[in-house]
């Protein structure tokens, strides 16, 4: 039984798929869009496993019987007083989660000044779908110009959330924020005021900020530096060979998704979608089909589709999955490359 | 009721200003522990290798880094310390850059800068930000793990955001712009009015995270015995025609609505 807070879940995979996809409604006018992941995870993380190698599992135990306790025999529960519960069932609280709605609708704009970015939570690039293309760029470039953002809720993955739409470098952005009650004030906290200082430290202060004031930032200095290096450790011992062992089929989760994948290939790929067909007027699900095959034939399109092409975009386990349909055999012990070739084969 | 500072330390600019580090967001979702159904006894999460079905501890476990090829490099305690780097409690500024410079995507997590002790030299720091308007690159080690962050100021206090990491951020400078034929100025000068129309405020509190809300409403009922109904949310579909045609009509809408 897997844990289930009040909280979402949601970001624990950052691969290429859509993480919604729905309509922006900006008055009457509507926007197909798709939300694609701004960020993505630094590296895999690593794995609980035994001095062999073994990948652990888990169980819950009974601290009463020091045994363990199937999943049926679990419940939910919250605690009203010392030792006392109240239990909640999955239906109950699947029961309290919004209706499933594919919207995103700007009823507000407020001046980009307003943001507080201590409010942002996480970031997602919305890519137009097929002939939208003309709405959406209207609504970046109306939204640039005056410096406004739009804010609204809308549901993802069974949750409400709070977002502000901007518009930068020709695309909109929705960044999902916390809500009030989850970011402290400076008070709350228990801060002082910051109280009247001599001017000799404040100068002294705006002098040290000055000589070390920059046009640009390094991204040398956002680099990863301790993946980095456990990238180069763990690089060094499968070299040598030291302390690797094999996984057997079922215990594997797969990083390729995360690692390999790189997500501006996808997000790319899904632009390129948008330059090959014809621009519609927006809200429309017609036209383009003529210059559908265009320059980018295949490889457009990075989630669907049965062309060879887009399986280098797959995880393994999908792979291993569609191997398993098409009775691939050997295909236990192929690696992805192998997979997509014998995938290819079979085709 | 003030909170816990998690981190204490020394901000290096030319001269140390000492600092507390306080979390500025909250957990408020409700938790629910996993039950024995039976007693309702709280129950323990156990790590077993499923081999000899033999329970292993956390400090026993070992690390390993699953490869594509589906095998495994198990990595020790030691050669996983080794990677940490050196205990510190020097915030080392790397560099102040004019806001806007550091994009929001970099933003992570925002933690208040207190002061730690006297508050003289923290009073300056925010003086100073405030006057040069100026957003700081800093790096730290907190909990054994390397932080970079973004100095700036939060209404009239310092505050530290960490940053994500090269790699993890997907930058649309990296991206072609949706493109197509120039926009008509009459359907620009439509969306200008319609946002017009829709301008307003944020005030953060007038939205609710209303699914916490419900599930506050669920359990509290559950406590006092009550039994309350789920309610139906109500959802709105609009569509659109062309553009002009629904701009238009939106515009018609939007000023029915504010006269109305």
């Amino acid at each position: 039984m897997p844990e289930k807070n009040g909280g979402s879940e949601e970001g624990r995979s950052s691969g290429p798929r859509p993480f919604w996809s729905g309509t922006l409604a900006f008055g009457l006018v509507s926007v197909p869009v798709r939300l694609f992941s701004a960020s993505r995870s630094s590296g895999p993380s690593l794995r609980m496993v035994a001095d062999d190698g073994t990948p652990l599992s888990q169980r819950y135990v009974c601290p009463r019987e020091e045994e363990p306790v199937s999943a049926d025999e679990i419940v939910r529960g919250y605690e009203i007083g010392d030792g006392e519960w109240i239990t909640v069932t999955d239906e109950e609280l699947e029961s309290l989660e919004p209706e499933k709605a594919r919207e995103i609708d700007l009823r507000r704009f407020v001046p980009l000044s307003e943001l507080d970015p201590a409010f942002f939570d996480r970031a997602y690039f919305l890519v137009p779908a097929e002939g939208a293309t003309k709405a959406y760029r209207l609504l970046v470039s109306v939204m640039e110009e005056t410096e406004r953002a739009g804010i609204a809720t809308f549901v993802m993955r069974g949750r409400e959330h709070l977002v502000a739409i901007l518009a930068e470098d020709g695309f909109l952005r929705a960044e999902t924020m916390r809500f009030h009650d989850e970011v402290r004030t400076a008070e709350t906290v228990g801060l002082p005021d910051p109280h009247e200082v001599d001017d000799k430290t404040t100068a002294r202060l705006m002098r040290a900020i000055e000589k070390r004031s920059r046009a640009s930032i390094d991204r040398e200095e956002l680099e990863d530096t301790q993946a980095r290096a456990l990238e180069s450790l763990v690089a060094r011992k499968r070299k040598k060979g030291k302390d690797v062992v094999d996984l057997p089929e079922d215990a594997r989760e797969d990083p390729s998704g995360t690692r390999i994948v790189d997500l501006i290939e996808v997000l790319k790929r899904s632009l390129a979608e948008e330059e090959d067909t014809r621009e519609t007027d927006g809200g429309g699900s017609g036209g383009g089909d003529k210059e559908r095959e265009g320059k980018d034939g295949d490889g457009a399109r990075a989630t669907e589709g049965s062309a060879s092409g887009d399986l280098e975009g797959r995880t393994r386990a999908e792979l291993y999955e569609r191997a398993k349909s098409l009775e691939i055999p050997g295909r236990s012990s192929m690696s992805k490359k192998e997979l997509v070739e014998a995938l290819e084969r079979a085709s | 009721m003030a909170a816990r500072a998690m981190w204490k330390g020394v901000l290096d600019l030319d001269e140390g200003i000492p600092v507390k580090l306080y979390s500025a967001v909250e957990d408020r979702k409700v938790h629910f522990r996993l039950l024995h159904e039976k007693d309702h006894v709280p129950l323990r999460r156990e790590m077993i290798n499923p081999v000899t079905g033999e329970a292993v501890a956390y400090q026993e476990a070992k690390r390993g880094w699953e490869t594509e090829d589906g095998r495994l490099v198990v990595l020790a305690e030691d050669e996983l310390e080794s990677l940490e780097p050196e205990p510190s409690r020097t915030i080392e500024v790397l560099r102040f850059v004019e806001p806007g410079t550091l994009s929001h995507l970099w933003y992570d997590r925002p933690y208040y800068l207190g002061p730690d002790g006297h508050d003289e030299a923290w009073s300056a720091l925010a003086e100073a930000l405030r006057r040069t308007g100026r957003e700081g690159v800093v790096r730290w080690v907190m909990r054994k793990k390397p932080y970079v962050g973004a100095l700036r100021l939060h209404g009239n206090v310092p505050m530290l955001l960490t940053l994500r990491h090269a790699g993890q951020v997907v930058e649309a400078s990296n991206l072609d712009a949706p493109s197509g034929r120039e926009l008509e100025e009459r359907e620009m000068d439509m969306a200008r009015k319609l946002l017009q129309m829709l301008e307003g405020t944020f005030d953060p509190e007038e939205w609710e995270d209303t699914y916490q809300a419900r599930v506050r409403e669920l359990v509290e009922a559950k406590a006092t015995g009550r039994t309350i109904s789920l309610r139906e949310y109500k959802k709105r579909r609009d569509e659109g025609e062309s553009l002009e045609k629904a701009l238009e009509a939106s515009l018609q809408q939007a000023g029915g609505r504010r006269s109305a």
